[in-house]
């Protein structure tokens, strides 16, 4: 393996830290879109611990599942926009703890 | 023709049309109906009876086979022999005396064709529990007239007294059927047949006197006469059951169903012979019941349960023949005891009829000339009763003493209580003729026994008269007992008994020679009055052994105490219900952040827990 080698653990820890970053996110904001972006950063995060773990080993894994994890979100982004029209619609709020009327 | 079947067919049919009518039908036909139906079955008896006395001939007759079960073939089956013949003529002649007595008794009464219907049904079971060929047959007539006892105890149910003196019948007579249900089972279990004949004959081939297996046979046998026949220790439901009408309590607490213990353990007496354990407990269960009865007669207000704690004493007289194996003379005096006992129910019915229900025999008083016809059918049933001389009563029980007597061993104790009893007996009934019949008039009757009434009471005076010379067909059913040495030390104690106790009763209640008051109102003679008055205390004494036990058990178990356990487990999924609740507040980031909490919890514990 040559160039530049970045090693494994300073991967780890950017992904590691996005990852914090989405989940810190998701916890915090009440609005939804900022929720869903979020968990787009937390999505990422872990598809780059992917990668980077399929690098060190030389196996083609790792980025099978980033296209895996790439497709789900797009996926999940097109299902989640919908759902956020849907809940802007009906509750004209975006803000979920407005929007708790599912509560037992 | 044979007339046989047609015995118990009469008053059924007649039981059932009444039944089906639902009351409906005018009161007029019901009647004429209900006593008719007896007297075509008197009627079939007395032809029966003609003819049986003409041949001797015993007869069976199977009508059908009622089951077959494994070789177990009850029928619907009759045995006609003397002792059949002379229950039967009981049954169907008393019984249509009363029956008739009934429809002037009753007339007034919204329910006169409910009372027929019952009537006419327990004359029916009554036929069948004393001609039934078999054990099986024979306890279905035993609980027909228990149910019959338990309705017409109740006839008046709006009054819930009467409701719970039917109960008390009804469930103090099915602790004696139990144990007689067990002892078919026992006896078809051990011989394999229930048709009475066979199986005694069986028995003697099987058995030795004394085994144990006869004896608990014949103990469970006589369970159920002691509960039937209201004896000692199951007598109490008899007095409480006064509360029906007064025809019912001469018919059936006086006449017929009450002795049936006694056909019983007559109709079984080989079983009884092989177990002598038994038959001697039959003697002190007769001897104590008629003595407890006595002392309680003596102290009673109510006219009927005077009759009532009588009529319990003198089972117990037949209960301490059958005990000493004079059988004979225990079914003649039942029959005789019949006679003056259904005679002096109806006279006090009477009485009671034309006094405005009036019970208490210290408001009657003084009616010797003004119900002529039931002071004369009173004085004839208590010398009767008491055994005055050539009165009916004076030869049976003269019979019983005698056989007693001549007991080995234990025989002339059983006099001595006899005739203590033949004392209390005479004074008991002397009290009440001379209390309600002479003295002072306290209330005036307002109306006379019309023909309907007085008839059946003049029949029943001349047959309590001269039953004591009815020759009995008795020869061919009990072996014969050796016959009675003539003992006229005996004989004469034995007149002179009642002929005292009239005396007493005389000076105590009529003449007032001696004070009963400062008697009575002495510090023990109040006690001691008081205890007989309860009857001894014996329904206290169950009350607090076994019904509030047994009620206060009920409440418990009412409660559902299972149902506790079930009701907690309920209890604490609802709470862990309510405080996982407030989890599912429905706010998204709370849920997000709760999945975290738990996935470091995890990813700690793992973590710690690696190698």
């Amino acid at each position: 393996m040559g160039g530049l080698q970045i090693p494994m653990e300073h991967v780890l820890a950017l992904a590691g830290l996005l990852f914090s970053c989405g989940l810190m996110g998701l916890m915090l904001r009440r609005n939804i879109i900022f929720m869903l972006m979020s968990l787009e950063v937390m999505l990422n995060a872990a598809a780059l611990a992917f990668v980077a773990a399929g690098a060190y080993w030389g196996q083609a894994d790792g980025q099978v599942i980033f296209l895996l994890i790439l497709t789900v979100a797009a996926a999940e982004v097109a299902v989640g926009l919908g759902l956020v029209l849907q809940i802007q619609r009906r509750f004209k709020t975006l803000d979920m703890d407005q929007a708790n009327r599912l509560q037992g | 023709m044979n007339l046989i079947p047609l015995i118990p067919f009469f008053p059924l049919a007649s039981a059932a049309l009444l039944l089906l009518t639902t009351g409906r039908m005018p009161r007029g036909i019901a009647a004429v109906l209900g006593a008719g139906s007896v007297g075509l079955s008197a009627l079939c008896v007395a032809l029966t009876a003609q003819q049986f006395l003409a041949t001797g001939e015993i007869q069976q007759i199977t009508l059908w086979t009622w089951m077959a079960i494994d070789g177990f073939t009850p029928g619907i089956a009759f045995y006609v022999d003397g002792l059949t013949v002379v229950m039967m003529s009981v049954i169907t002649g008393v019984g249509f005396l009363i029956h008739l007595y009934s429809i002037e008794f009753m007339w007034e009464d919204e329910s006169l064709c409910r009372y027929f219907t019952y009537m006419n049904l327990f004359v029916a079971a009554m036929l069948l529990l004393v001609m039934a060929d078999n054990l099986l047959l024979l306890y279905l007539g035993w609980e027909g007239v228990g149910v019959c006892s338990y309705l017409l105890v109740g006839f008046w149910y709006r009054d819930p007294a009467n409701g719970a003196a039917a109960r008390k019948a009804f469930v103090v007579t099915r602790i004696g059927d139990t144990a007689m249900a067990l002892g078919l089972f026992l006896l078809l279990a051990e011989l394999g047949t229930l048709d009475i004949q066979p199986l005694m004959a069986q028995a003697a081939n099987q058995w030795q006197a004394g085994d144990t297996l006869p004896i608990i046979a014949a103990a469970l046998l006589l369970g159920g006469a002691v509960g039937k026949s209201a004896q000692l220790p199951l007598h109490t439901w008899l007095p409480d059951a006064m509360a029906g009408p007064t025809p019912v309590s001469a018919l059936i607490h006086a006449a017929t169903m009450v002795t049936a213990g006694v056909y019983l353990i007559a109709r079984t007496y080989g079983l009884f012979l092989l177990a002598p354990p038994v038959l001697e407990a039959v003697a002190w269960i007769g001897l104590a019941t008629l003595l407890l009865a006595a002392f309680t007669a003596m102290a009673q207000h109510d006219i009927k349960r005077i009759l009532a704690y009588s009529t319990i004493s003198q089972i117990g007289y037949m209960f301490l023949a059958l005990g000493v194996g004079a059988f004979a003379s225990g079914i003649f005096h039942l029959m005789t005891h019949a006679f003056f006992k259904a005679l002096l129910f109806l006279a006090a019915g009477a009485v009671i009829h034309c006094l405005h229900h009036e019970h208490n025999i210290f408001r009657m008083g003084g009616l010797r000339s003004r119900l002529p016809v039931v002071f004369a059918s009173f004085l004839i049933g208590s010398a009767a009763l008491a055994a005055l001389p050539f009165t009916s009563g004076f030869y049976s029980k003269d019979a019983i003493l005698l056989s007693a007597w001549e007991l080995e061993g234990i025989g002339p104790w059983l006099w001595a209580g006899g005739l203590l009893g033949a004392l209390l007996t005479s004074i008991y009934s002397f009290r009440l003729v001379f209390i309600v019949f002479f003295g002072e008039t306290q209330t005036e009757p307002d109306k006379q026994p019309g023909w309907k009434m007085a008839a059946p009471l003049l029949l029943l005076c001349v047959l309590s008269l001269i039953g004591g010379w009815f020759a009995l067909p008795l020869a061919g059913v009990f072996p014969a007992g050796e016959g009675h040495g003539v003992n006229h030390t005996i004989e004469v104690i034995s007149i002179g008994t009642p002929l005292l106790g009239l005396l007493i009763a005389y000076l105590l209640f009529l003449g007032r020679q001696v004070s009963i008051s400062s008697l009575v109102e002495s510090p023990t003679g109040a006690r001691l009055k008081d205890f007989w008055f309860s009857g001894w205390r014996i329904d206290s004494l169950y009350d607090a052994l076994w019904v509030r036990p047994y009620c206060a058990v009920a409440q418990w178990w009412q409660n559902e105490p299972v149902d506790k356990f079930y009701n907690a487990v309920v209890s604490l999924s609802q709470w862990a219900h309510r405080r996982l609740l407030v989890t599912q507040s429905g706010e998204l980031r709370w849920y997000a952040t709760t999945m975290v909490m738990a996935l470091v919890l995890m990813l700690a514990f793992m973590l710690r827990n690696a190698p």
